[in-house]
């Protein structure tokens, strides 16, 4: 018999004792590399573990994140935690269980079959036995490699899985505890504040140390290393007057910022760009009529509603980091490159803070803090970006052009579809190649990483769901990685799938209505895939959609599918909305196919969360450029950069489907094209007229209805 | 010149020393007086992280200067309940699972507690009319508001506050 085939990070972490620990009776430990961003995935974990390894959830502590502790599992990103890390914690703690079943069996000298085990207590027969997994501990060894031999539960037998459990992380922020980095307070500890370096290359020409001084009304002191400058000091509220005056006393040469053309999706058009063609070639000669259509979507910042924040000490030769990021060992060997050390003298510990969305300003904040402490051995650094610094410098998700051609049959379906985008690129996480933003303030800077998208083995970047999922004879994508950019590009939910998702399920309405047929049933008939056909057709129930249901008149309707990555989960979404001269979205339904459900409401809060910052990003979000600000940032806080309210989200009902029989998928960021473009589909229906640029703003709304 | 402030925090008396009296309260909170639950999210009073209650009124802390709470009574998130005792908002937030990064939560459930205070039945509107000061950039609305009603209603029961 062929070894079973362990996943992905159990095999890169094969010890078991990275995994699972019974450290004192009764109680049990579980280590993952993924970390809680407030997606639940922790509790999502103590679930697997308490159904594998037949314990109560209570007895089991999880820690994550820790590159002393736990499992190295890259980065937690891309919906992944739950279809990689999950699978391998399941499989971590079978495979555990089993070797304890073995060890029972050995020393109540009897068949593993007779065996079974209730809450960590050894049964045989269904007897108790005196036997646990304390009592046993000793005698086995968890330092074994997985093997891959315990038997995972087969569904019927899961408890914990599949119930909907409260997040364990919740209570302590619901009654204020100290549970977030930025709450983190170290004996002897100094704030810190970064004076920001504009832009590559740009250095310090002349500080006015006096005024800021004076500014602070309290003693600070600086740490300088090239043109990298921090102001330092025990008082936060001194330190934060200081960086504020610094903002005017110091002055930058070699300063470039971005001007507001650049801040338009149409500018790529004729940069420089790597160009690369997937998919079939060449045309479909069927084909006989042509369709083009052109959608852009404009740059977003990840917003998080705390900024960045990151603290550093260096003792000893050792470097203990401590970060909000979402991978702690890529961050740790950035730190290594940038520093000067080897990765053994650092450790990096994640610590919750808000909600990322993605490559946010994290890795930064806490290599901020590391560059400091190295020049203050001994002191605990701690740097808390200010608002508008992560606004500016957090790195951006890129504005995108996305222009679809296809070839219809006589019947008006697709035969041949090529989409093709233009964008810089979605990823320069330190770990794929991207610098840390600190180390471009040092002396010898790093060179520029080259250009470089998120493969198309792990989804692509610009190019994810680039494809339609239908039934279309010929498919291909043609990417231009765009080089040169005016800011700094990176992940945020879902990459490229919100602009490619917006642009071809925008299309397809475009088709159905050139058809004369329902948007629903334009796509059902050109979709085969069961389970896409299911999420479609349970949220048009789900909605009361009403084929030929009449537009205009300022109330519309608009459905729209994806599945993510086109590998990954289903999601359909119906979104109601009423347009006068802005957008008011009443109502969105939607049903997604995920496989099997660990935590069903956790799931449905992601998707949630997922719908309204999409609608969010539709309907306000632009970061705007302005060369006569002097970062050129004209989005620098939450004024000028609105995100949707309380009063504008709407009502939302969410159905899981499919849930115990296929393997398990994240769900982070499925909602995110299918509520853009369903969006976009119900505004074409109410206004009769179509938008193709976001965000869908008054102005354009406006616009588009005097064309009218 | 280091100077005196009096008032108090969740019904206890404090006096902090300080030399700029122009110290944000949040800072205040933060750094002398260990209590973390009030969040740092803009420092430029748009965000509502950092809501407190100032003699009941729910106000923006990070840029309310430390002299002008001298003698008033100020509310933070710690004030309203304890796991063991919790606030009937905070306890509906758990039931409704009201939150997921959970940044935004200490200032929403202090706007809320300020808003039952004064309307023990709001509607959907007036919530989000209430909390359209709080940003929560996860997504998490609709529990939230689902909470605050829940809340309302056991209140409005008789529930311990
Ligand atoms: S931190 Fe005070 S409003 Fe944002
Ligand atoms: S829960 Fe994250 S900002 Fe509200």
């Amino acid at each position: 018999m062929n070894a079973p085939v362990l996943p992905g990070p159990l095999k890169d972490n094969p010890s078991l004792a990275r995994w699972v620990a019974f450290p004192a009776p009764g109680q049990v430990a579980i280590n993952t590399g993924r970390v809680e961003i407030g997606q639940g995935v922790l509790t999502a974990m103590v679930q697997i573990a308490a159904d594998e390894l037949d314990v109560a959830m209570t007895r089991i502590a999880i820690r994550s994140g820790d590159t002393a502790l736990t499992p190295n599992e890259g980065y937690t990103a891309g919906s992944q935690s739950i279809q990689f890390g999950g699978v391998a914690m399941r499989q971590a703690c079978a495979d555990v269980r089993a070797l304890f079943l073995d060890q029972a069996a050995k020393v109540l000298a009897c068949p593993v079959s007779e065996l079974s085990i209730r809450d960590g207590s050894i049964l045989r027969n269904g007897v108790t036995t005196g036997q646990d997994y304390w009592t046993l501990a000793g005698a086995v060894d968890l330092k074994a490699n997985a093997t891959g031999a315990g038997q995972r539960k087969p569904v019927a037998q899961l408890k914990s899985i599949g119930q909907s459990s409260a997040r364990l992380d919740l209570p302590g922020k619901i009654f204020g505890q100290a549970t977030f980095i930025h709450d983190m307070r170290l004996d002897g500890m100094l704030h810190a504040r970064v004076v920001r370096q504009p832009n590559r290359g740009a250095s310090i020409g002349a500080i006015d140390e006096r005024a800021i001084l004076r500014a602070a009304k309290a003693p600070v002191a600086f740490v300088r290393n090239g043109s990298f400058l921090a102001i330092l000091g025990d008082d936060e509220t001194a330190v934060d007057l200081a960086a504020v005056a610094a903002d005017t006393h110091v002055k930058w040469q070699n300063v470039e910022t971005p001007t507001a053309v650049q801040q338009e999706a149409n500018w790529l058009l004729q940069r420089p760009a790597v160009d690369r063609i997937f998919g079939a070639e060449p045309a479909d000669p069927k084909g006989r009529e042509r369709f083009e259509r052109t959608y852009t979507r404009g740059y977003l910042a990840h917003a998080s509603i705390s900024p960045s924040c990151g603290l550093a000490e260096f003792r000893d030769g050792h470097l203990t980091v401590w970060t909000h990021c979402q991978g702690v060992f890529p961050l740790r060997a950035a730190l290594a490159k940038t520093l000067g050390l080897e990765a053994s003298a650092i450790t990096v510990h994640h610590v919750q803070g808000s909600g990322c969305y993605g490559h946010n300003g994290a890795d930064d904040a806490a290599a901020d803090a590391a560059i400091i402490a190295m020049q203050k051995p001994g002191v605990p650094v701690r740097v808390r970006w200010r608002r508008d610094e992560e606004f500016i410098y957090e790195p951006k998700t890129p504005a995108m052009i996305v222009k679809v051609h296809a070839l219809l049959d006589d019947a008006g379906k697709p035969t041949d579809w090529t989409q093709e985008i233009w964008s810089p690129t979605h990823n320069q996480r330190p770990g794929a190649g991207g610098n840390l933003l600190g180390a471009l303030a040092l002396p010898n800077p790093p060179p520029e990483p080259p250009p470089n998208d998120v493969p198309e083995s792990n989804g692509g970047g610009a190019t994810r769901n680039a494809e339609p999922l239908y039934d279309i004879a010929a498919k291909r994508h043609i990417h231009h990685l765009v080089t040169e950019t005016p800011i700094r590009t990176s992940a945020l939910r879902g990459l490229g799938a919100m602009p490619n998702v917006f642009a071809l399920e925008c299309c397809i309405d475009e088709l159905a209505e050139r058809a004369g047929q329902d948007p629903v049933e334009y796509r059902l008939s050109i979709t085969a895939y069961k389970r896409a056909r299911a999420v479609i057709e349970k949220v048009a129930a789900m909605a009361g959609w009403k084929a030929g249901e009449p537009g205009g008149a300022g109330r519309g309707r608009g459905i729209a599918f994806a599945r993510y990555k086109n590998r990954a989960a289903y999601a359909a979404c119906v979104v109601e909305l009423d347009v006068d001269e802005g957008v008011r979205l009443r109502h969105v339904w939607c049903a997604t196919d995920a496989g099997l459900v660990i935590n069903p409401d956790g799931v449905i809060n992601q998707l949630e969360g997922g719908i309204i910052q999409s609608a969010s990003w539709v309907l306000k979000e632009q970061v705007r450029f302005d060369n006569s600000v002097a970062s050129g940032m004209a989005s620098f806080d939450w004024e000028t950069y609105p995100v949707l309210k309380f009063s504008e989200v709407p009502e939302i009902d969410i159905a899981l489907i499919n849930t115990k029989d296929e393997a398990p998928l994240g769900v982070g960021e499925i909602t995110a094209g299918p509520t853009a473009a369903a969006i976009g589909n119900a505004v074409s229906h109410a206004l009769g007229t179509r938008i193709r640029d976001l965000p869908l703003t008054r102005e354009r709304i406006m616009a588009s209805l005097l064309k009218e | 010149m280091t100077q005196k402030f009096d008032f108090t925090v969740n019904g206890k008396p404090v006096s902090v020393a300080l030399d700029n009296e122009e110290t944000p309260l949040l800072n205040v909170l933060r750094n002398e007086l260990d209590l973390m639950g009030t969040r740092f999210g803009c420092g430029l009073e748009q965000c509502g992280c950092c809501t407190v209650l100032i003699d009941g009124v729910p106000e923006k802390c990070c840029a309310k200067p430390v002299w002008s709470v001298a003698g008033k009574a100020v509310v933070t998130i710690e004030g309203l309940g304890t796991p063991q005792r919790p606030h009937p908002l905070q306890q509906a937030f758990i039931d409704e699972q009201a939150g997921q990064c959970g940044y935004c939560l200490s200032g929403i459930i202090v706007s809320a507690k300020a808003l039952l205070d004064k309307n023990p039945s709001p509607t959907r509107a007036q919530i989000a009319q209430a909390l359209d000061d709080n940003i929560c950039r996860c997504g998490s609305h609709n529990r939230i508001m689902r909470a605050v009603e829940k809340a309302a209603a056991q209140l409005r029961a008789g529930a311990p506050s």
